[in-house]
């Protein structure tokens, strides 16, 4: 029975972690399964995102402050993840604006955005 | 100054890809000599390192004075420093190269050295999350010089690449969150210690083994996961493809044995045979999936991509087996193995210029035509099957001898037979070079000469005519010639310098080679 109630209790309180675990799945599913290019940007958006997701999830903790020292004493909520996190954005905006580019050149030449007809395009 | 040496390296390259920017304002022709100023002071920096780890061992360094392990660590031991030697020299190599054969543009200098900024970062790191940085850097900067291609397939090649290769950053991303929810640090030596206090077997370790080793395999193209790999080698300028294919699967190559071997540890190794016989197995499909895709190439910059593959097996493999010889065999065969397919890329590129052929079929009997890269090229292609005297054998023969000390006979098996394999199609192609009738008819290139090699690269080969001089009119030019040549007597020459990087690595890396 207390086996049971802690497993219910397991369950609802990550759903953080099925939130991740659900942007991981959807943007991974996009990237592979969609045959536009620019769904398939979104979709490695939305993979990262799940990311920066775990790492800030990793950081909390219940009933923490701020990691601010002079705002009363810990604990603390840990600020090494919101650091690597920005710096993860900053990556990741930069490949979503790389990416978007070369789309971009590839419409303009092939006309198209679909994978399979730039496929018939590409290898002829 | 001198203390700082570790930092400027990483420091020097993002300056110098500023400067052709700003410059572009004024002159769009002055970026490779700013490139070719940068890499040789690049250059002098790594030698005086050179210099200070042979003679006091591991250099560490403390970004900013932050302390350690908090702040960011460089870290600087016989490893790391043989692969920052093969970028300076590489980097050197290809500028010669691509002072004739392009591309010109100022942005192009400023992508190549944002390269170097990511590879030399990746190397000298002592910091998983800076290495995730330094990964990206490398990939964005790679997938734009891929793109910088004149053809429309450039583009989506580089695409592609974007693509498998975010994922395969974002795992290893995804890799460095759970190592850390495991630790609690980030840097290598201190997340070492707390990873064997979590123990071996925890599932947090483990996935984050499987993860960042996974998201890695992905830069380094083992099998299943090299799919980016012949698109963007085979779509992109010569000079671009001699650089990418020389560096940045090798550097990530060395960022797996780096995680191996310093966070990782052999003993995690030992005491988990279910991940080192993962890597085994996919380094061993590698080798043999690699080698028997490049038989069946017509292109030969595909067929080269394919070896690749075969050959980053090979180095895994070497580093998985992970006894003292193995390891050092991967190592000599990760830096000849850059050098010898840095050397290729570079001869096909002369000999498509020269001639105009590109496929295995269009090879034949261009061994005359175009004698001194068709010779550069038969010497790397040789040294890459492992004939004795080159460098290709010695990584091969310490790798295998490596495994039978292990007693690893799959290992050994495959090991012999993906020599046969590359031999497979290296002779296919030496035989072509040389024995069979030509396909192609010499009027046609000379004829216009430079015009028929124009004719058949004009969208990937922008002529501008300005700071060329006189021999923009020819399609090779000396330095192209030098390069090739170079790299063929370097892949000879490196032998000689086996036992000093032996010496090194034996010193540096105790807790490695025991």
């Amino acid at each position: 029975m207390t086996a049971d109630v802690l497993q219910l209790d397991l369950l609802t309180s990550r759903y953080n972690y099925y939130a991740v675990v659900l942007l991981l799945g959807i943007g991974l599913y996009t990237l592979i399964e969609s045959p536009n290019l620019v769904k398939k940007v979104i979709g490695m958006n939305i993979f990262q995102t799940g990311i920066f997701l775990f790492f800030i999830t990793l950081a909390f903790r219940t009933g923490a402050n701020p990691p601010i020292v002079t705002k009363g004493g810990g604990p603390y909520v840990s600020p090494l993840p919101h650091v690597l996190i920005l710096t993860a954005i900053v990556v990741g905006v930069s490949l979503t604006a790389v990416a978007l580019a070369l789309i971009v050149r590839i419409y303009s030449e092939y006309g198209t955005l679909d994978e399979d007809t730039l496929e018939e395009l590409y290898y002829d | 100054m001198i203390e700082h040496l570790p930092v400027l390296l990483v420091v020097l390259p993002i300056i110098g890809a500023s400067v052709p920017l700003v410059a572009s304002l004024y002159t769009d022709r002055s970026g490779w000599s700013i490139a070719v100023v940068t890499m040789l002071g690049h250059a002098a920096l790594a030698g005086l390192l050179a210099e200070r780890v042979w003679t006091d061992g591991v250099v560490s360094y403390a970004v900013g004075g932050f302390a350690l392990p908090y702040g960011i660590e460089l870290v600087v031991d016989g490893l790391s420093l043989a692969v920052v030697l093969l970028i300076s020299a590489i980097s050197l190599g290809v500028l010669a190269y691509a002072r004739h054969a392009g591309p010109h543009e100022n942005t192009f200098y400023s992508q190549l050295l944002l390269l170097v900024t990511g590879l030399t970062g990746m190397t000298v790191t002592g910091d998983v999350f800076n290495l995730y940085v330094f990964l990206e850097i490398t990939g964005l900067a790679a997938y734009g010089l891929v793109a910088s291609g004149r053809e429309a397939s450039a583009a989506v090649a580089a695409l592609k690449y974007l693509i498998v290769g975010t994922v395969g950053a974002s795992l290893y991303l995804l890799g460095v969150g759970y190592a850390l929810a495991a630790t609690g640090t980030l840097n290598m030596a201190d997340m070492s210690g707390k990873l064997a206090a979590v123990g071996y077997d925890s599932t947090l370790v483990l996935t984050a083994f499987g993860l960042m080793v996974g998201g890695l395999s992905v830069k380094v193209a083992l099998f299943p996961l090299h799919t980016w790999q012949p698109d963007a080698y085979a779509n992109s300028p010569d000079s671009v493809s001699a650089f990418i294919s020389a560096l940045v699967s090798t550097v990530s190559a060395y960022a797996l044995a780096r995680l191996l071997f310093s966070v990782f540890t052999v003993d995690f190794l030992t005491a988990v045979p279910a991940a080192r016989w993962a890597l085994i197995v996919v380094a061993s499909v590698s080798i043999v999936a690699g080698s028997a895709l490049a038989v069946s190439q017509a292109s030969v910059q595909r067929m080269l991509a394919y070896s690749s593959v075969s050959q980053f097996g090979l180095v895994i493999a070497g580093f998985a087996v992970a006894t003292p010889i193995a390891v050092v065999g991967a190592t000599v065969h990760l830096v000849g193995h850059a050098v010898m397919k840095g050397g290729l890329f570079a001869a096909t590129g002369i000999i498509e210029r020269e001639t105009g052929a590109t496929t295995i079929g269009g090879y034949a009997g261009m061994g005359g035509r175009t004698p001194l890269a068709a010779s550069a090229f038969t010497v790397l292609a040789l040294g890459m099957v492992g004939v004795p005297p080159a460098i290709g054998f010695v990584g091969k023969w310490y790798i295998l001898v490596g495994a039978v000390e292990a007693e690893l006979w799959p290992v050994v098996a495959v090991l012999l037979a993906s020599t046969l394999l590359t031999l497979a199609y290296f002779a296919r192609l030496g035989e072509r070079l040389y024995f069979a009738e030509p396909t192609i008819r010499e009027e046609g290139s000379i004829a216009d000469g430079g015009e028929e090699s124009d004719g058949l690269r004009a969208s990937s080969e922008p002529r501008f005519d300005g700071g060329d001089g006189d021999d923009g009119e020819e399609a090779v030019s000396t330095g192209m010639l030098a390069v090739v040549v170079v790299a063929a007597v370097l892949a000879v020459a490196l032998t000689a310098a086996v036992p000093a990087l032996e010496q090194l690595l034996t010193e540096t890396l105790p807790p490695l080679i025991q």
